[in-house]
């Protein structure tokens, strides 16, 4: 079953050069997102969010009350979008489904060994089942850092096919950890490897590894995607997870979106934030457009 | 899922306010520390690229007042400038950094009216690195004897200097900085398409303190360069623009024993690798062409991409050039502003004509352009050669041509295959090519896995037809001493 497999991987190697990835950062950063364009960002990237909560002491009780506030993130502006998707441990999925029922709210679950990845396949495709079996729509797995940096892309390569293959009709995100692999070049190659494998998307971080997301990590992800779909036609998505809590930020990550991959990939279908904290500053800065007034933290609630 | 050329989440404008700046209606010459009316009493207009208004009436300066400011300049220099210490002097010249810091909006916001260029730039670039300028060679005013050990170094006297109107704050700045740091004193001539930011930089002078005559600025055309050039009492003549006109200063000051640095045009060699950092490199390429307009004498200007990657490189240069925003440069999101002058504007359409008319394949952008003011969309050829004239000639706008070739070789002949020689850049992932190809190319500069990097402490200057001497760096301030 798991040997199934029959692609192989084939990877020309791009360079990646620090330097200009950071320019081109800078040049999107000192973009000025006001007014109207704010606002529509805003309302955007809430749209994106996966909430996240990934810790040991998750309870069933935790969980539920973070389903609410995906689907109500501000009840006083009903009109608002729900978040993306509520992404919890696989343990905790059936919880999530039934608490988003109706709501359009999709369930992510971290799967294969999340976050270290140290489990043999068998397990890890025992655990991305578990959670596919209970309703999961996405998995986000993670690759094994270690063989990578041993050199043995074929094994990365097979264990991703071998996951998505476990998945079913549940989209796979892919977790580079991106903050364990030292180099830009060696974020490009993960990136490569992981959509010639099948990913559905690309992510950057677990969330429990600093740095986690940042600009010019993800800037060289969507490159990646960029290149794959001049070659195939085919769309990737993107998932930057991770240390992104100011949605100033996020709007700098959505500008980056649209200038390197255009606004086809504008819509949470095809781009996400992993994150638990940025839906309240999001929050924060909507009612202050529409307001005038910024709110303090204890009028947006914390689940 | 994905609807075909959906537009979406376009940005809205989000202009620089102007309500800090203050410009007066009228502009005189700047002698001998005061505003000084032209002696013929006529006046020409400086408009705003980018809305065809009136900015401001300029004093047109002749031979009168030319002297005038030279005497001036010569008084201040045998007076006070020459005769106080070195370290008295870099004081000044501190000042006026410092005072450009202050009013860094101010002046930022005035390039941009005046010259059209986008208000990221002149904010980002143009301004801070004028400061920059005057504080490192203010550094060097009392360590002249450190920077040049054991050859007595001494100033010229005074210095006639003639500045572009692509850079205007930060080409006075190149000048004037290193002529006060070793003891000259200054007369200067701003572009009469774009003298206000120097006006501002004469307020600054006077307000920084520095002594009657030290700086003088008369503003006029060429004809009033000419009359600096030819002055008998100017020591030193520096310049910056077309190569037209340098060979003319040449002519001029032969036997004469005047001094002269010429910073003079350039058709860069922008050159791709198939093994550099593809993406990387195509906003390298972006940097080199559309930085202010094309309005670069170092823009690289002249595209070369190894064959593999010829058809890569450009769809992914067309795909980056649908992300310039065309207009106001005072909106904070412009990446290309207004070109400079109306004259400038027809000379770059006259070139794409041409272009075209030799069998070059057009490309620009679909941005939408304001309907008044002077403005040009990022534009790329292909299908060009080392024969065509948009490939031969400085345009000076944002006009790339691109060509493929096949070895190193290769790419360094033609590269060099030009009476210009000022600037190159060359991309690729390999350290020891990257080496080779620095030593082989005919240019004053030459960038590696980046373009228009710019630092007062790095000379600046072209072989060939591109110019005589070195600005920046020790170089730079060498050329402002005699030995």
């Amino acid at each position: 079953m798991s040997k199934k497999s029959t692609k192989k991987l084939n990877i020309t190697p791009v360079y990646i050069d620090q330097v200009g990835i950071e320019d081109r950062v800078a040049r999107i950063t000192s973009r000025s997102i006001k007014k109207d364009t704010k606002v529509e960002g805003l309302k955007m990237a809430l749209n994106m969010i996966d909430l996240t909560t990934l810790e040991g002491a998750d309870t069933v009780q935790k969980v539920k009350q973070l389903c609410n506030k995906a689907m109500h993130p501000h009840p006083s502006m009903p009109d608002l979008p729900t978040t993306a998707a509520v992404c919890v441990y696989p343990t905790l999925v059936k919880t999530a489904v039934d608490s988003l029922k109706g709501s359009g709210v999709k369930v992510a679950s971290v799967a294969t060994a999340f976050p270290a990845g140290h489990s043999p396949l068998e397990v890890k495709i025992a655990d991305t089942k578990l959670a596919v079996d209970n309703g999961a729509h996405e998995v986000d797995m993670v690759i094994s850092r270690g063989k990578f940096h041993q050199g043995e892309y074929n094994f990365v390569f097979d264990e991703i096919c071998a996951i998505k293959e476990a998945c079913g009709k549940a989209r796979l995100k892919v977790i580079l950890e991106t903050g364990e692999l030292g180099t830009l070049d060696a974020v490009r190659l993960a990136s490569d490897i992981a959509i010639q494998a099948g990913a559905d998307f690309i992510k950057t971080s677990t969330g429990k590894i600093s740095p986690a997301a940042t600009l010019p990590v993800t800037l060289t992800m969507l490159y990646a995607i960029r290149d794959h779909y001049i070659k195939t036609g085919e769309m990737i998505g993107m998932k930057p997870a991770g240390g992104i809590s100011s949605a100033k930020l996020a709007l700098h990550y959505l500008r980056m979106v649209k200038e390197i991959l255009g606004d086809k990939w504008l819509d949470n279908h095809w781009f996400r934030f992993g994150a638990s904290r940025l839906a309240n500053d999001i929050l924060m800065q909507i009612v202050k457009q529409e307001t005038g007034a910024y709110q303090a933290a204890p009028y947006f609630t914390k689940d | 899922m994905a609807k075909k050329d959906e537009k979406k989440w376009d940005l809205v404008s989000a202009p620089e306010s102007t309500s800090h700046i203050e410009l007066n209606k009228k502009y005189d010459h700047f002698i001998n520390g005061k505003w000084v009316k032209p002696s013929s009493g006529e006046y020409f207009d400086t408009v705003n690229p980018a809305t065809e208004e009136k900015l401001a009436s300029v004093a047109k300066g002749n031979e009168n007042d030319v002297d005038k400011a030279v005497k001036a300049a010569r008084k201040a220099y045998e007076n006070v400038w020459s005769k106080m210490p070195a370290n008295e002097r870099g004081k000044y010249v501190y000042r006026i950094a410092r005072l450009i810091q202050e009013r860094a909006r101010e002046f930022s916001v005035i390039e941009s009216l005046d010259g059209g260029k986008p208000i990221r730039e002149s904010r980002d670039v143009d301004v801070p690195l004028a400061a920059n300028h005057f504080f490192y060679n203010a550094g060097w005013a009392d360590k002249l004897d450190y920077a040049f050990p054991n050859r007595k170094a001494k100033p010229h006297g005074v210095a006639g200097q003639i500045i572009p109107w692509n850079f205007p704050l930060l080409m006075a700045a190149w000048k004037i900085a290193p002529a006060l740091a070793t003891g000259n004193t200054v007369v200067l001539k701003p572009a009469e398409t774009t003298p206000l930011t120097a006006m501002k930089l004469a307020e600054v002078i006077a307000d920084a303190g520095l002594p009657e005559g030290v700086v003088n600025f008369v503003n006029g055309y060429g004809d009033t360069g000419a009359s600096i050039v030819n002055h008998g009492d100017v020591n030193k003549v520096a310049f910056t623009g077309s190569t037209g006109v340098g060979k003319i200063i040449q002519k001029a000051i032969a036997g004469t024993g005047k001094k002269a640095t010429l910073e003079l045009g350039g058709k860069a060699a922008n050159i791709i690798f198939a093994d550099a950092a593809i993406d990387q490199a195509v906003e390298g390429i972006i940097n080199g062409i559309y930085f202010n307009q094309g309005h670069v004498c170092c823009a690289g200007s002249r595209l070369f991409i190894q064959e593999s990657v010829f058809d890569e490189v450009v769809e992914k240069l067309k795909f980056r050039m649908e992300n310039l925003v065309v207009g106001d440069p005072l909106d904070k999101n412009t990446d290309i502003g207004a070109i400079n002058s109306k004259s400038q504007l027809k000379t770059i359409k006259d070139y794409i004509k041409i272009g075209k008319e030799e069998g070059g394949s057009f490309f620009e952008t679909k941005a939408s352009l304001p309907k008044k003011g002077f403005w040009c969309r990022p534009t790329l050829f292909t299908d060009v050669s080392q024969s065509s004239r948009i490939v031969q000639e400085e345009i000076f706008g944002p006009v790339l041509a691109a060509q493929s070739f096949r070895t190193v070789d290769e790419v360094i002949s033609k590269a060099n295959n030009t009476p210009y020689g000022l600037s190159a850049g060359v991309w690729t992932d390999k350290g020891s090519r990257l080496f080779n190809m620095t030593t082989q190319m005919n240019a004053g500069v030459v960038w590696g896995n980046t373009y228009n990097k710019f630092d007062p402490a790095s000379p600046f200057g072209g072989y060939k037809e591109s110019g005589i001497g070195r600005e920046g760096g020790l170089h730079g301030l060498g050329a402002y001493l005699k030995f």
